[in-house]
């Protein structure tokens, strides 16, 4: 009969109030976790995805639409943007790679992006099954994307217009997946990745034999969305945004930038939900105090018989505090529990619609810290009560 | 054996209790008799050491306790002193047996499971071990508190009006057992109480 397993029994026999400031403690410390983990991998997304490409040139619009639909693919692009305007910018001598990109059409949901080969170079993808593409009408599969869409090389789909599921079908113009990507950890992953021709011929009306046209590289008169831009110096940074938003009719925006932009308009909301999931903390570190200040007045007479038995002043403050220590700890844990499997829950629904997501399945070391936080403030929630069990006058048995 | 010498207690700037000498021979039974408020309670809770005098000296056996630390007092109390308090109170969400546990544990001893399963056979309670104390009777939880009183085999036994409460049949059971479980442990029996009943019981008496 030990001193904890005291402590257990009386947290046990009254299950329903124990229970209530374990979860109490546990919503408010999930929350935190699950803010931290959508945060972190947010923000290392953005920067993963946004980190290959420096400057993106399209539509003159909103430069963050421009960037959320071109970099990191989740929202409708600008406009679109003479390629030929794209292919002067792409040659310039500040340039070191120049990457086409071509929206509009989507397959259950994951994007079709006509592009290039230097679409993969930019992303260092490499292909794990089959080719790169040569050919219009030719599509390699990022690795998420194969999984999801359960096509492999070989197999042929047809895309929808538009980015959303229910598009109206191309099934004229089928594709065909020549490769599968391997794992890169960026939005390359979800994209169905087609020659920029693949887009054109799907949304032009062909006479006969036209589509070898594209084969061939004619591209006049042609648009894209954008074009992915790699610096060759940094001082093309402060040039050549300038420059495209002067004396073109297109805007430049840079993906950092406007990642960090995004993520301070994120932290606004984020934020809120953190002072909401502090308040719920610290509300149910004072229900722990209560909880404890109650105990120690229901069971005066209990410590003092303790003390008649022989327990040192030492031993009543260890009751409380492992009492206290306990619904913490248990508070902590299921909170633990509950911000990985919200994180994991909330991670399957984004991805549903989104190229990208969160996992559960992952540690931030931040974690540590908060669990560090609300184990210390839980041991001194139960540092009164427990000192005044400690100061308990053990006669008050005999003089009842 | 039993032996206070001197003994005085203030208390709010007047003496609550004065005893200037007083003994109890090993293994023999003694009464500690007053009216409410003549400082029975705290005499016993002076001989457990969970008050020190104002003066005077406490002995038990060989162990002056007035001069231990609280800490030895504590180690003192658990080892030595098997308390029965008035209220025979228990620890209600522990069960019969983890009561004695508990108090063996308090004491730095091991459980001993088949001696705590005697005691309470001792007591007629056997059956009563696996119950929580909440759940007790009146007359089952003194049996307990008894039990508690003497799993460590004390040298000193201190019961504080454990029959004030009780009628005559039971005021007469709960003596029995008292005086049959300190023999059976060979403990000096003191037994503080307002209750007339019981006085002429006891040729060895100490009135308050």
């Amino acid at each position: 009969m030990s001193i904890v397993r005291l402590a257990w029994a009386y947290l046990a026999s009254r299950p329903l109030l124990t229970l209530l400031h374990v979860a109490m403690l546990a919503i408010g410390v999930g929350t935190v976790i699950l803010l931290m983990l959508f945060t972190a991998q947010t923000e290392e997304r953005l920067a993963r995805d946004a980190s290959p490409v420096d400057l993106v040139v399209g539509a003159k619009g909103s430069p963050l639409q421009l960037i959320l639909s071109s970099v990191l693919h989740v929202d409708v692009p600008t406009g679109n943007i003479p390629y030929a305007e794209a292919r002067k910018i792409g040659a310039g001598p500040m340039v070191a790679a120049a990457v086409p990109v071509s929206l509009g059409d989507s397959f259950r949901g994951l994007r079709i992006v006509g592009t290039n080969a230097g679409f993969l170079a930019l992303y260092s993808a490499r292909v794990d099954k089959g080719r790169v593409f040569e050919r219009p009408m030719e599509a390699v599969l990022g690795s998420e994307a194969a999984r999801r869409a359960r096509l492999a090389p070989g197999a042929k789909f047809a895309g929808s217009h538009g980015l959303a599921e229910s598009g109206p079908a191309h099934a004229a113009h089928p594709y065909e997946v020549v490769g599968i990507l391997a794992p890169t950890g960026t939005v390359v992953d979800r994209l169905v990745l087609t020659p920029l021709e693949s887009v054109w011929e799907v949304h032009e009306e062909h006479k006969p034999g036209e589509a070898d046209k594209h084969a061939a590289g004619e591209s006049e008169g042609k648009e894209i969305t954008s074009l992915l831009v790699k610096y060759r110096t940094p001082l093309a940074a402060a040039i050549l945004p300038r420059q495209v938003n002067s004396n073109t009719a297109m805007q430049a925006a840079s993906p950092a930038y406007e990642s960090a932009k995004l993520m301070n308009l994120i932290g606004v909301g984020v934020d809120a939900m953190r002072v909401l999931a502090v308040v719920i903390m610290v509300t149910a570190a004072v229900s722990v105090f209560v909880a404890l200040m109650s105990a120690l007045q229901e069971r005066r007479y209990d410590l003092a018989l303790l003390r008649t038995l022989g327990a040192r002043p030492g031993t009543l403050f260890a009751l409380l505090a492992a009492e206290g220590v306990t619904l913490v700890v248990a508070g902590v844990i299921l909170g633990l529990v509950l911000g990985h499997a919200a994180a994991e829950a909330l991670g399957r629904w984004i991805a549903r619609s989104n190229p990208w997501s969160i996992t559960g399945f992952a540690w931030v070391s931040a974690e540590a810290g908060v669990v560090a936080v609300v184990l210390l403030a839980g041991v001194a929630t139960s540092l009164l009560p427990a000192m005044q069990a400690y100061r308990r006058d053990p006669a008050i048995l005999l003089k009842r | 054996m039993l032996e206070i010498r001197n003994l005085r207690h203030d208390y709010g700037g007047r003496t609550v209790l004065s005893v200037p000498s007083w003994s109890v021979p090993k293994g023999e039974a003694s009464l500690v008799i007053g009216a409410s408020g003549s400082g029975k309670s705290t005499l016993i809770a002076i001989i457990a050491g969970l008050l020190l005098p104002t003066a005077g000296e406490v002995r038990v056996g060989e162990q002056e306790i007035t001069r231990l630390t609280g800490a030895q007092r504590d180690a003192y109390r658990a080892r030595h002193i098997g308390l029965a308090p008035q209220t025979l109170h228990l620890i209600g969400v522990l069960s019969v047996r983890d009561n004695l546990r508990l108090a063996r544990r308090l004491a730095c001893l091991p459980a001993d499971d088949a001696l705590l399963d005697a005691g309470l056979a001792s007591l007629g309670i056997a059956q009563l071990a696996a119950h929580k104390a909440r759940e007790l009777s009146v007359g089952e939880a003194q049996r307990v508190a008894i039990a508690r009183a003497v799993v460590n085999r004390p040298a000193l036994i201190l019961a504080d009006e454990p029959t004030s409460a009780l009628d005559d049949a039971n005021c007469a059971k709960a003596l029995a057992l008292l005086r049959e479980q300190a023999a059976a442990c060979g403990a000096t029996l003191v037994i503080a109480t307002h209750d007339q009943r019981i006085r002429d019981h006891f040729p060895r008496r100490l009135e308050l």
